[in-house]
C-alpha cells in the first residue's frame, strides 16, 4: 500500500497570452493535420488519391465563375445569420433560434410577395416586405428576450423551441398556399411577374445579396466594436451584476439587443426568399441557424474573422458535394471530411489557450 | 480505383434488381423501350454529356429507381462513365437551379430532375439555358408554359396500381373463403403522402382494381402530409389496421408502411420496388415505374437531334409501368396470371381503369367531368376529361389529374 503522491499524467495550465504568430501557427498546424488525416481516411475507405480529392474540393469551390458566385452567395447568407447571433453572444445570451428566426423573416416575405404581389408595384411592395421581414424576425427573438429579461427563463431552451414553432408555421402556410392543390409545395412565387423579387445587378442574381451582408458586416463591426451599445452589451457578457453597478439597464440591453439579433435573421430570410429562392420551405434555412453559432464562435465573435470562419465551413461544404457528384461517393463521405476538419480546427483552440505538462517519469514533487 | 467503384456499384445495382424480383412476365418489351425514339439507330457522340439531379440519393426507394434507371439507361446506351454526372440530394429551391445551370455549364446537353418540387427551377434554368434540354419527371407545366427546351414526363402508373389492386382483391377474396372475415368485412387501408391528384389517381385505381375481383370491397386512406416519414407512414398503418383494415398499401416512400404490416401480419400491396426482404410473409407485390425507356428515350432524342415530346406518358406498352414478381407465399393462388389476363385486356384496350360504369361519384354515375389539366393556383377546371366512357388519365399531360372522390373510399383527414 505504498500511496505515492504522484499527481494525474497530464496537467493542464491555462496559457497566458501567446503572441499571435503562436496561435496562428497551432491553427494552421492543426489544418495541416486535419488535411492528412482526411488524406488517411480517404485512401483507406474509398481507395481514391486523396491528392484528387482536394483539387476535387477546390474545383467544386472555385471551378467555374458560376461556382464563385454560388460560394459568395452561400458565404453571405450563412455570414448574415452568424452576424445576427453574434450581439446576442457577445453578451452570453445564447441565442440557438436562429433557425426559427430566419424562417419568420423569409415566411414575412412571401406572405408579402403572394399576398400583395398582384396589387402593389415593386417599389411600394419592396419596402414593405423588408419591414415585414425584420419585423417577424425581432418578434421571433424578442419573445425570449422578454421572458428572459423579466423572468430569468432559460433562453437556450426558449429559443430552441422557437425553431420548432417557425417550423410547423411555415409548413402549414405551405399547405395554405400550395400549388396545386394537394401538392405540398409553393414553387417559385410570381414566376412570370417577378412581383416582389429584389432587383438584380447586372447579370448576377447574387451581387445584391452580397453587397448588402457586406455592409452589415461593416456596420455590425462598428456597432459592437465602436458603440455605446456595443460596448453595454460587452459588458453585460462579461458580468451583469457590474453592468448593474455601473448603471446599465440590463432588461433594456437583453431585449434590445435581441431584437437586432432577430432583425438581421429576419434580413436573411429576406435575402433568401426575396432574392434568391423566390419560395418558402421548411428547409429553406438549411440547418444555417445552427452552423452560424460554430461560425460565430470559431471566429470569437469578431464580425471580421467570421467571414474567414463562414467562408471556410462553405467552401468545405461546396467542395464536398463535389466529391460526392464526382467519385460517384456518397454525400456522407464528405461529411465526413469535413468532420474531421472541424474537429482539428476546433480542438487546436484548446490547444492555444492551454498548456498541457506531462508528468515527468523521475519525480520531483516537492 | 474507379473501376472498383464502378464494380461495386454495379454489384449494388444488381442486388438492387434482384431485390426488386427478376422483372416478371410483364416486361417483356425491354429491347423496344419506344418505337417511335429509334435511339439505337445513333452513335453515341464523344462531347455528349448528360446531368441527373436527384432529391434525395439512394437511401430513398423513389430515388433509388430514378438512379437505377439512368445508370441502366446510360449503360444500356453505351455512354461512358464520365458522359453522366449525377447529382444527389439536391432540394426543391435555389438549389435546384444552381445544380441544373452547373451541370449546363459543364457540357451536357440534356439535363434531368426527379422530384415535383425542382420544376419551377429547372424552368428558370431552361429559359437562360436553350440550347440545354431540360427534363423533368411528375411535373405539370411544359405543356403550358411554352419553354421549347423544357419537357414532362410521367407514367401510367394508376394501371400498375389497378393490377396490383387485382392482385390485393384475391388476397381478399381467399381470406373470405377461408373465413378469416365475412364479405361485408373486406375493407383495405392506404397510406397516401398528400391529397395530391397523383396520390388520389392512385389509390382509385389500386381501389377499381381490386373492387374488380372483390365487389364488396372498401377502403380507408389516410394522409401523412410527407413524402417520406417513416414514422407517420408507420403509425398511419397501424391505425388503418386497428381500424379493422385487412390489407394495405401506400403511396409514400419508406419503409414504414410496410414493416408495419409485417409485424401486424397483415398483407400488404407495395410500390416503388419489392420489399419481399423486409417482409417476407406479407409482401404480395409492388407496382414501379421503370425510368429507363423514358431515359433512353430523351438520351435518343439529343444524340439524334429529335423534339423530345413536351409530355411523355410511360405505360404498359413502353415497359414503363411494370410489377414485382408476386410472392407467392403471401398473395393468392392464380395471382400471376389474373395479372397477366387484366394486364392483356389493359393492353388491348378492351378494358380501362376509369370506366364510368365501375364506379359512382355521391351516388350518381358521371357522363362529364371537367379536370384541371391546366395547373393555376385557382385550380380552374379547364378539359373534359371523359372520353368514349371512361376518365382519361394521363392524356391531356403527363402528370395524373384524376381527383374525383369515388364512392366506397372513405378518407380519414384531409389536412395534407
Amino acid at each position: 500500500m505504498n500511496k505515492r503522491n504522484q499527481g494525474p499524467l497530464v496537467h493542464i495550465t491555462k496559457r497566458g497570452v501567446m503572441p499571435w504568430y503562436f496561435s496562428w501557427g497551432v491553427r494552421g498546424a492543426a489544418i495541416v493535420l486535419a488535411l492528412i488525416v482526411c488524406a488517411v481516411v480517404t485512401t483507406l475507405l474509398t481507395g481514391e488519391n486523396p491528392l484528387q480529392i482536394y483539387a476535387t474540393i477546390f474545383k467544386g469551390a472555385f471551378g467555374t465563375p458560376r461556382k464563385i458566385w454560388i460560394l459568395l452567395q452561400n458565404l453571405a447568407i450563412l455570414l448574415c445569420i452568424s452576424l445576427a447571433i453574434t450581439p446576442a453572444f457577445r453578451m452570453r445570451f445564447w441565442n440557438i433560434g436562429g433557425e426559427g428566426q430566419v424562417l419568420v423573416g423569409g415566411l414575412a416575405t412571401a406572405a408579402c410577395m403572394i399576398c400583395l404581389g398582384d396589387r402593389l408595384p415593386n417599389g411600394l411592395l419592396i419596402p414593405i416586405m423588408v419591414a415585414a421581414s425584420i419585423a417577424a424576425g425581432a418578434l421571433w427573438a424578442g419573445i425570449p428576450a422578454f421572458f428572459k429579461a423579466k423572468w430569468n427563463t432559460n433562453e437556450t431552451l426558449f429559443t430552441l423551441m422557437m425553431n420548432y414553432v417557425a417550423t410547423q408555421l411555415v409548413a402549414f402556410f405551405v399547405i395554405v398556399w400550395e400549388v396545386p392543390k394537394g401538392a405540398g409545395k409553393i414553387g417559385i412565387i410570381n414566376q412570370s411577374t417577378e412581383a416582389g423579387w429584389l432587383p438584380q445587378i447586372g447579370d448576377s442574381k447574387y451581387l445584391l445579396n452580397i453587397l448588402i451582408v457586406a455592409v452589415i458586416t461593416l456596420l455590425m463591426y462598428v456597432y459592437l466594436n465602436y458603440s455605446k451599445h456595443g460596448y453595454e452589451i460587452a459588458v453585460v457578457g462579461e458580468s451583469e451584476r457590474t453592468a448593474r453597478y455601473v448603471g446599465i439597464k440590463v432588461d433594456k440591453v437583453i431585449i434590445r439587443t435581441m431584437l437586432l439579433s432577430g432583425a438581421v435573421c429576419g434580413i436573411a430570410g429576406l435575402l433568401l426568399v426575396g432574392g434568391t429562392d423566390h419560395t418558402i420551405t421548411t428547409t429553406i434555412a438549411d440547418g444555417r441557424g445552427f452552423t452560424a453559432v460554430m461560425v460565430s464562435w470559431l471566429a470569437k465573435f469578431n464580425p471580421i474573422g467570421m467571414i474567414f470562419s463562414s467562408f471556410l465551413l462553405v467552401f468545405l461544404d461546396r467542395g464536398a458535394s463535389e466529391i460526392s457528384a464526382n467519385f460517384g461517393l456518397n454525400h456522407s463521405f464528405a461529411d465526413i471530411l469535413t468532420g474531421i476538419i472541424l474537429f482539428f480546427i476546433i480542438g487546436c483552440e484548446f490547444f492555444i489557450n492551454y498548456r498541457l505538462s506531462f508528468r515527468k517519469a523521475a519525480k520531483k514533487e516537492g | 480505383m474507379k473501376k472498383l467503384i464502378a464494380l461495386l456499384l454495379a454489384v449494388v445495382m444488381l442486388l438492387a434488381l434482384a431485390a426488386c424480383g427478376a422483372e416478371p412476365a410483364t416486361e417483356e418489351p425491354q429491347e423496344e423501350p419506344s418505337e417511335e425514339s429509334g435511339e439505337t439507330a445513333g452513335t453515341v457522340p464523344a462531347d455528349l454529356k448528360v446531368g441527373f439531379i436527384f432529391l434525395h440519393d439512394e437511401n430513398s426507394t423513389y430515388d433509388l429507381n430514378f438512379i437505377n434507371g439512368a445508370k441502366a439507361a446510360c449503360e444500356a446506351l453505351g455512354l461512358t462513365e464520365d458522359q453522366y454526372i449525377l447529382r444527389t440530394n439536391i432540394p426543391e429551391g435555389q438549389e435546384c437551379y444552381d445544380a441544373a445551370a452547373e451541370l449546363a455549364d459543364a457540357g451536357c446537353s440534356l439535363v434531368f430532375a426527379d422530384s415535383f418540387g425542382h420544376e419551377d427551377f429547372m424552368i428558370q434554368a431552361a429559359k437562360e439555358f436553350p440550347e440545354v434540354q431540360f427534363c423533368h419527371a411528375t411535373g405539370t407545366r411544359a405543356h403550358t408554359e411554352g419553354v421549347a427546351n423544357f419537357h414532362n414526363a410521367f407514367a401510367s402508373i394508376y394501371e400498375g396500381r389497378y393490377l396490383a389492386g387485382v392482385a390485393a382483391g384475391m388476397k381478399l377474396n381467399e381470406m373470405i373463403e377461408a373465413g378469416e372475415f365475412t364479405e361485408d368485412e373486406a375493407k383495405m387501408g392506404y397510406v397516401g403522402a398528400f391529397t395530391y391528384a397523383e396520390v388520389i389517381s392512385g389509390y382509385t385505381a389500386f381501389y377499381l382494381g381490386a373492387r374488380s375481383v372483390c365487389p364488396s370491397v372498401t377502403m380507408e386512406v389516410t394522409f401523412t402530409g410527407s413524402w417520406y416519414d417513416e414514422t407517420a407512414e408507420k403509425e398511419a398503418a397501424n391505425k388503418l389496421i386497428a381500424n379493422g383494415c385487412k390489407l394495405i398499401s401506400q403511396h409514400a416512400d419508406s419503409m414504414g408502411a410496410p414493416t408495419a404490416c409485417e409485424s401486424a401480419g397483415v398483407p400488404n400491396v407495395s410500390y416503388n420496388g419489392s420489399t419481399l426482404s423486409a417482409c417476407p410473409n406479407t409482401f404480395i407485390v409492388s407496382s414501379r415505374i421503370d425510368w429507363q425507356p423514358y431515359f433512353e428515350y430523351i438520351i435518343g432524342c439529343v444524340i439524334n437531334g429529335e423534339e423530345i415530346a413536351a409530355d411523355w406518358v410511360g405505360t404498359i406498352e413502353t415497359g414503363s409501368v411494370v410489377l414485382t414478381e408476386v410472392n407467392e407465399q403471401a398473395a393468392a393462388a392464380g395471382t400471376a396470371e389474373a395479372i397477366e389476363a387484366v394486364r392483356a385486356e389493359l393492353l388491348a384496350g378492351e378494358r380501362h381503369v376509369f370506366d364510368v360504369t365501375t364506379f359512382t361519384v355521391g351516388g350518381e354515375s358521371i357522363t362529364s367531368y371537367m379536370a384541371d389539366v391546366d395547373t393555376d393556383a385557382d385550380y380552374t377546371p379547364d378539359t373534359e376529361a371523359i372520353v368514349d366512357g371512361y376518365f382519361s388519365e394521363s392524356t391531356f399531360r403527363s402528370a395524373p389529374y384524376f381527383d374525383l372522390q369515388i364512392d366506397g373510399i372513405t378518407l380519414l383527414d384531409t389536412q395534407f
